[in-house]
């Protein structure tokens, strides 16, 4: 925060004063309910970062040369908030994992019972590790591919800060019992309206940015952080339409019912797969494959067809979830359709990928960095053509219900956007740090196959239990008779339940072996004369120091 | 051609921007518009009742202990979904859930017609420790919802709420929310009378949790769930066949 100006302080100061006001309205209002316990947090927050913007306000003015560079403080601390939650999100996975086998880990308490840390896990993965790892990539690239600094320095904090309280609002409400209910959109009201203004704000830097570019082309990887963006705020909003109880109380009523209700949840639902979670890391994909392979993309004309493939097709997909169920049977016919169709796309990503590899393939047998962005590239083709055919009706009909979803969403979340994270943090943090290169190559190598481990081992476990699940569950006698009762099904997952704890405890480790390389690899020294090229002044020597505009 | 527009489009942030909001919009418009305006998406009943308030309490519990992570609320068209659970699932049946819990995984099995299938000493036990009555269960114990009151001052706040998100509920239900809740689980007192009043004479009024001296969030759960796939008979007048799964034999 040393690069604030004396005015970009007062303001962040002025913002802060304000939200611990809310703090306290929220403290006070709440006080019979959970509420009250946010609004303690919100206001402990607010005045923890007051105390940190005080604390440098009679600082000296920022350097003027400041602005002819690129803005990478908060970069900084977003990776940090990357790899907190990602361990957070990770181990309590692992824990809600475990207590499937062995129910009685949750020690008799209510806060860490699997109802409550399932969402916890979701949260902190999506939300906490994908969510700031979105954030802190798309400042980098941005700046990177428009050749121009952010236009302004409070408002990426105000993101950064912002979304991560939304983080810790969600998470901690789950603990106590504050939820709504809908799938990966938990969170309640107040966070919810929180998070549009973070949006918003967030949203207009991007734009703002893109207006400053110094590129005639808005390069690829930046369509996909707009689509993430913008699609995700109409999600967000139309999805969390809801009525609050009361000012007092956390608690809101959704204002769609029964079989809409289904349909705005799963459109949500699904779509925030498609733009949370693939598109903003094909932007990841876009940016830091070409640099670390040093090749440019296989084909410009492949990278227009999936993005607007997959900006279109993907939002008639969700209601593939509802197959069977009450919605309208056209609806689930649309939403299968779709869904296949969406192969076209995806492949032509991967496949667009895979092909900028050709002639960089000794690369990813030396460089493990490489190798995580290539597996990750591997792992999205192989997630999304299973996505395609588990939305065809027949198929569905067996593994909707089962673990065979739940293995399904882990390939594309350990293997897609967890390897793709990784491989990004490992190009990012050598380059915004300045350091020559990671701190361990060997710990980049281990940390490679614990992820690659634990994948295997998660998704084969959750396949064989998803498909047995299903098929035991349809199995008849020669009578004419169900053969199984539900017991007899549960009580065949316990190795797998066992099997997946392992895979996802394998996939921790690495985590944590990946967090504290970082930590090395920035605790080290600046190597002194490896200016690298992308670090380089936006103007040359001499010219105007202000912004160009 | 294609690719000398598509320069010029990314040439441009706002026209780039609008591009995306134009092709991301059309498919959830065409999805679920129809929706709200189709006559046959929910079917007209005349039977289906309201959740009560302790119903309704116990239902925000259902929700507060993230029980629809393992539970569904849906039985399919398949058979072997009927077969197992009991008629398949009518929109109707979910008409006044805001939010819906259909659900998507089955951890443990199906709840849509779970109501009236157990004893409310069965579901006190089961909630309980699971695994006193299902040996197998990897459910975790709520034990602690027989030790912690409801909260019953503001249920009519939250009645109020249901009301304006389209939930028909009365100002007589409204004002006598609180009274209610506590008359459905105490059977002897005198508020008791007032709720199948309110609610209809199929409404269960029992002391869910065998304690009839206070109300707690263990009577509210046990009343959420022995109305499920009470509220109307509309599935099980409904004669159309189950969808046939393929043969995992054939």
């Amino acid at each position: 925060m040393g690069q604030l100006t004396t005015r970009e302080r007062d303001l962040a100061a002025s913002i802060l004063v304000v939200l611990a006001v809310v703090g306290i309205a929220m403290a006070a209002a709440g006080r019979a309910d959970p509420l009250g316990v946010h609004g303690a947090i919100v206001l402990l927050y607010s005045l923890a970062l007051l105390y940190l913007i005080m604390s440098t306000s009679f600082g000296p003015a920022p350097d003027p040369a400041r602005v002819s560079r690129y803005y990478d403080d908060p970069i900084k601390v977003g990776v940090a908030f990357t790899l907190f939650w990602a361990i957070f999100g990770m181990f309590f996975g692992v824990w809600a994992a475990a207590q499937l086998a062995w129910p009685s880990l949750n020690f008799d308490t209510a806060w860490a019972s699997f109802g409550r840390i399932r969402p916890a896990h979701t949260t902190g993965v999506i939300f906490g590790f994908g969510g700031n790892a979105l954030i802190s990539t798309s400042f980098h690239v941005v700046q990177r591919t428009s050749r121009a600094r952010l236009p302004d320095q409070l408002s990426p904090w105000f993101v950064l800060f912002g979304y991560n309280l939304f983080c810790i609002l969600a998470v901690s409400g789950y603990f106590l019992g504050v939820t709504q209910s809908k799938e990966y959109a938990e969170a309640e009201w107040y966070a919810d309206l929180w998070l549009v203004i973070v949006w918003v704000t967030y949203f207009v830097l991007y734009i703002r940015t893109l207006a400053r570019r110094r590129e005639p082309h808005i390069y690829v990887a930046n369509w996909y952080y707009m689509a993430f963006i913008l699609v995700v705020a109409i999600l967000h909003i139309i999805n969390n339409l809801t009525i609050p109880v009361s000012l007092g109380h956390s608690k809101s009523y959704t204002i769609w019912a029964g079989v809409q209700d289904s349909m705005v949840q799963w459109w949500y639902g699904h779509n925030a797969v498609a733009f949370f979670l693939t598109a903003g890391f094909l932007a990841m994909l876009y940016y830091y494959l070409p640099k670390r392979a040093e090749r440019p993309i296989f084909s410009y004309r492949l990278s227009i067809l999936s993005f607007w493939g997959i900006t279109f097709f993907y939002m008639w997909a969700g209601s593939h979830h509802l197959h069977y169920t009450a919605l309208p049977h056209w609806v689930q016919n649309l939403g299968m359709t779709f869904s296949v169709m969406l192969l076209v796309p995806s492949w032509a990503s991967a496949g667009n990928a895979l092909l900028t590899l050709n002639g960089a393939w000794h690369k990813v047998r030396d460089d493990a960095t490489l190798r995580f962005i290539m597996m990750a590239a591997f792992f999205y083709g192989l997630s999304t053509f299973e996505g395609s055919f588990l939305a065809v009706r027949p198929v569905n009909s067996l593994s909707h219900y089962t673990d065979w979803t739940v293995g399904h969403v882990h390939a594309g979340a350990l293997g897609w956007v967890a390897l793709i994270t990784y491989g990004s943090l490992y190009t990012l943090v050598p380059a915004i740090w300045k350091r020559e290169r990671m701190y361990s190559a060997a710990l980049v190598e281990v940390h490679f196959w614990l992820a690659v481990a634990g994948t295997v081992i998660y998704v084969f476990a959750m396949w064989n239990s998803g498909i047995i699940q299903g098929l035991m569950w349809r199995t008849y006698s020669e009578e004419g008779t169900l053969t199984y009762s539900f017991v007899d099904s549960l009580l065949a997952m316990y190795p797998y339940y066992i099997a997946r704890t392992f895979g996802g405890l394998l996939f921790l480790i690495g985590a944590i072996v990946a967090t504290y390389n970082i930590w090395m690899t920035v605790r080290g020294v600046p190597v002194a004369g490896t200016e690298r090229h992308d670090d380089l002044p936006l103007v040359p020597e001499g010219a105007a120091t202000g912004p160009a505009e | 051609m294609p690719e000398l527009l598509h320069r010029k489009l990314e040439r441009t942030a706002t026209g780039f921007m609008l591009a995306i909001i134009v092709a991301a919009s059309v498919g959830g418009i065409v999805e679920i518009a129809p929706l709200f305006t189709i006559d046959e998406t929910v079917e007209n009943v005349e039977d289906m009742r309201l959740y009560t308030p302790l119903e309704l309490a116990g239902r925000n519990i259902y929700i507060r202990e993230g029980c629809y992570a393992c539970h569904s609320q849906m039985i399919r068209t398949l058979r072997d979904d009927v077969e197992r659970y009991g008629p398949f699932s009518l929109a109707v049946e979910s008409q006044y859930d805001h939010p819906m819990l259909w659900g998507s995984k089955r951890t443990g099995p199906d709840l849509a017609r779970v109501g009236g299938k157990y004893s409310d000493f069965w579901h006190v036990a089961h909630l309980t420790n699971p695994r006193d009555v299902v040996p197998e269960s990897n459910m975790p114990a709520y034990s602690w919802l027989a030790r912690t009151p409801l909260r019953l001052d503001d249920l009519g706040s939250h009645l109020r709420a249901q009301r304006s998100v389209g939930v028909p509920y009365t100002d007589d239900m409204i004002a006598n929310a609180a009274r209610d809740a506590f008359g459905q689980a105490v059977p002897d007192s005198e508020q008791a009378t007032g709720v199948t009043e309110r609610y209809g004479e199929e409404t269960q009024v029992s002391a869910f949790d065998g304690v009839t001296t206070r109300v707690t969030e263990m009577d509210a759960i046990v009343a959420y769930l022995q109305v499920l796939g009470q509220l109307t008979k509309a599935a099980y007048r409904n004669t159309a066949a189950p969808e046939q799964p393929p043969n995992p034999n054939d």
